[in-house]
């Protein structure tokens, strides 16, 4: 029998050595002339183990790692094609602590299947979801999605079952399905984990949410910074429409539905849902006042879903296993899982999915295993460039849209950051504003000019000017920021900012500052 | 990849890529990009075919040209080494590997080194924030990048 041996091709994997990896295995299975067989997956998420190789026995997958080219024939000396012990050896990949302790929902066939083959992905019950959904009526589809209470995973936490509901209700000739993949927070990558390692669940759940309020064209927007992602997606379109998942009567059912892939072009601002359609009509990424909502007139002026990744990749599951299924998992008002991923300074980082509701400290000193650098955990930005920095004593918080609102903070794209006790939050805290003038879109005061100010009223506290009316100044500023801003990026912007303020004050003492030259 | 196109040959070029792009709804951002990928840059007088063809204005297009980060008006150096500068990789060292960089090409960001072998580039996010810091090379990406790294890197693309 074929032995498969498993390299990922997720960029996080290659980025550490992946291809030389794969390419070396490739040249030992030749040279040995064993009958084994080199597969492509995405990544399990545990970036710590990557490059990670996977081999299928017949006692199921065990996983290596991380292994580099010069490891490869010691693993076929030592006899990995069945699962023997090695240095590198992890044993099951199953029961490695840090995947045994998730519940994957939305990343259950990620890192498991060959990408880009519909067997593989169906082997896993892929297309179940769609199955049941081209069963439907459109408010069916539309009411399960709504009662398993899927929020928005792209940061606001809109009910995507309230949004769909409108599209569906809205009347047009040609309605869109637009796909937010225009991650750009940094500590964030399930996005593109889910577009490079399962993009069949993101294509199945856009042609459910187009079935489900009658729109027959979707777009992915995604980065231009993730060439991986676009290609793989790209030719999993083609696949799809192949295969007749996408395109004229899908599937043999009444119902078409086609789509493409777009990029970006380096704004951080089109990850904003009105941003990001003016950008896909080709025009600058500028904010669009609400109302109109895009669920009304979006595309093009006609009716449109945008939603994030996360959020499409969850819907697939809910229409196989059912709302109740997905609605018990989580607590409070943030339901079913949350792909939560650690990055920055931390031992373990990676994907961890799991139900909402684990605290902080779980997360990161338990799953993330503390820093990188062995040092103590002094800060952690959960939310990304917009979100605030949380000190220890905040650790008990739980993950849940609420409880972090109530704490002055956000869930956003569920990205933790972790910062040992090197980090100066005074100077994070001029990041935050220099970074919102950077990729401000221009369209509104408050973000503009306020950004600007921002980072000079930073540089003037640390240089002792007056440092105490700077500081009530950096306050009303971000006030006018907050309520003032048309969209997230300035209304958001003082999240960081005074959160580093209100949790670490000792930082914002006068004192030479390391100005980034720009 | 010549830096010195004529006007036929620099509308023929173009025209083809919007040719290409017809079909499209909402054309203009993938023509860009296939303009950058045909000349390395976005030529000026790209800017005024596109409008012609897509019944804009010329302001228009470079407004849409002008406003996101990807787009050059200028050749870069002949490989491009992108640097994240955002906060994962910041928490592992980022700031001093990107001053690094600065001092080994002697440039600052946005600049082409001396011999026009490097471009280095801010990026913000390269989703490889569970393996920061992170760098691009044209398409290579590079994961838990350091000085010494960097230099393999920088040295790589100049031989």
């Amino acid at each position: 029998m074929t032995v498969k041996i498993y390299v990922p091709l997720d960029s996080g994997a290659i980025a550490l050595g992946a291809d030389d990896v794969a390419s070396t295995v490739s040249g030992e299975i030749a040279k040995r002339g064993l009958d084994a067989k080199l597969v492509r997956n995405g990544s399990r998420g545990m970036y710590w183990l990557e490059p990670m190789i996977e081999v299928e026995t017949a006692n199921g997958r065990f996983a290596y790692g991380p292994v580099t080219p010069d490891d490869v024939a010691s693993l076929f000396d030592a006899g990995f094609m069945t699962g023997a012990s090695h240095d590198l050896a992890l044993g099951a990949t199953e029961e490695i602590p840090f995947l045994k302790k998730q519940t994957r929902l939305t990343f259950a066939r990620c890192g498991i299947i060959d990408p880009l083959s519909v067997e593989d992905y169906r082997a896993y019950e892929g297309f179940a979801g769609l199955d049941k959904a081209l069963k439907m009526k459109p408010a069916e589809i539309v009411k399960q999605v709504t009662d398993s209470g899927l929020r928005g995973r792209g940061g606001a936490g809109f009910p995507t079952g309230v949004k769909w509901n409108t599209v569906l209700g809205a009347k047009a000739d040609q309605k869109y399905i637009v796909c937010n993949a225009d991650e750009g927070d940094s500590g964030t990558f399930a996005d593109r984990m889910i577009m490079e390692g399962e993009p069949f669940v993101l294509i199945e759940g856009m042609i459910i949410a187009g079935i489900a309020t009658g729109a027959t064209k979707g777009y992915l927007y995604t980065r231009s910074e993730y060439p991986d992602a676009i290609r793989i997606m790209e030719e999993a379109v083609k696949v799809a429409r192949a295969a007749g998942i996408l395109g004229k009567n899908i599937l043999g059912s009444e119902y078409d539905f086609d789509m493409e892939v777009r990029t970006g072009a380096g704004a951080y601002v089109c990850g904003e849902e009105t941003s990001l359609l003016n950008s896909l009509e080709g025009k600058r990424g500028i904010v669009r006042a609400k109302p109109p909502l895009p669920a009304l007139e979006g595309f093009l002026g006609r009716p449109t879903v945008v939603n994030n990744v996360l959020s499409l990749a969850s819907v697939p599951i809910i229409m196989d296993k059912g709302a109740e299924f997905y609605r018990d998992f989580g607590m409070g008002h943030s339901r079913g899982t949350i792909p939560i991923q650690l990055a920055g300074n931390i031992r373990h980082g990676g994907l961890f999915e799991t139900a909402f509701g684990l605290t902080l400290g779980e997360l990161v000193d338990d799953i993330g295993g503390g820093t990188a650098t062995g040092r103590p955990v002094r800060a952690v930005q959960v939310g990304g460039p917009l979100g605030a920095y949380f000190p220890r004593d905040l650790f008990d918080t739980p993950f849940d849209y609420e409880e972090f609102a109530k704490r002055d903070g956000l869930i956003g794209h569920a990205g933790i950051v972790v910062f040992d006790d090197t980090v100066d939050l005074m100077k994070q805290a001029r990041f935050a504003m220099e970074f919102c003038a950077i990729e401000s879109c221009g369209k509104c005061t408050p973000c503009r000019i306020g950004a600007v100010r921002g980072v000079e009223t930073v540089d003037k506290i640390a240089k002792g000017e007056e440092p105490e009316a700077q500081i009530e100044l950096l306050h009303d500023l971000c006030d006018t920021m907050k309520f003032g801003s048309l969209c997230a990026l300035g209304g958001f912007t003082p999240y960081p900012v005074l959160s580093a303020l209100t949790h670490f004050p000792e930082d914002f003492k006068p004192r030479a500052l390391d100005i980034a030259a720009e | 990849m010549s830096l010195s196109v004529s006007t036929e040959e620099m509308s023929a070029r173009v025209g083809a890529i919007v040719d290409a792009c017809a079909e499209l709804e909402g054309p203009l951002l993938p023509i860009l990009h296939d303009v950058q990928k045909e000349f390395g840059f976005v030529p000026q007088p790209a800017l005024q075919i596109i409008a012609n063809r897509l019944n804009l204005s010329r302001a228009e297009v470079h407004g849409v040209a002008s406003f996101y980060h990807d787009f050059r008006e200028e050749h870069p150096g002949r490989h491009v080494l992108k640097i994240c500068r955002a906060e994962a990789c910041q928490s592992m060292g980022a700031d001093r590997v990107a001053d690094h960089a600065k001092r080994a090409l002697k440039v600052d960001w946005h600049e082409t080194t001396s011999d026009d072998a490097i471009t280095l580039e801010p990026v913000y996010c390269l989703g490889l924030c569970a393996c920061a810091p992170a760098a691009l090379m044209d398409e290579k990406l590079v994961g838990r990048v350091d000085e010494k790294r960097l230099d393999t890197l920088i040295k790589e693309a100049r031989s």
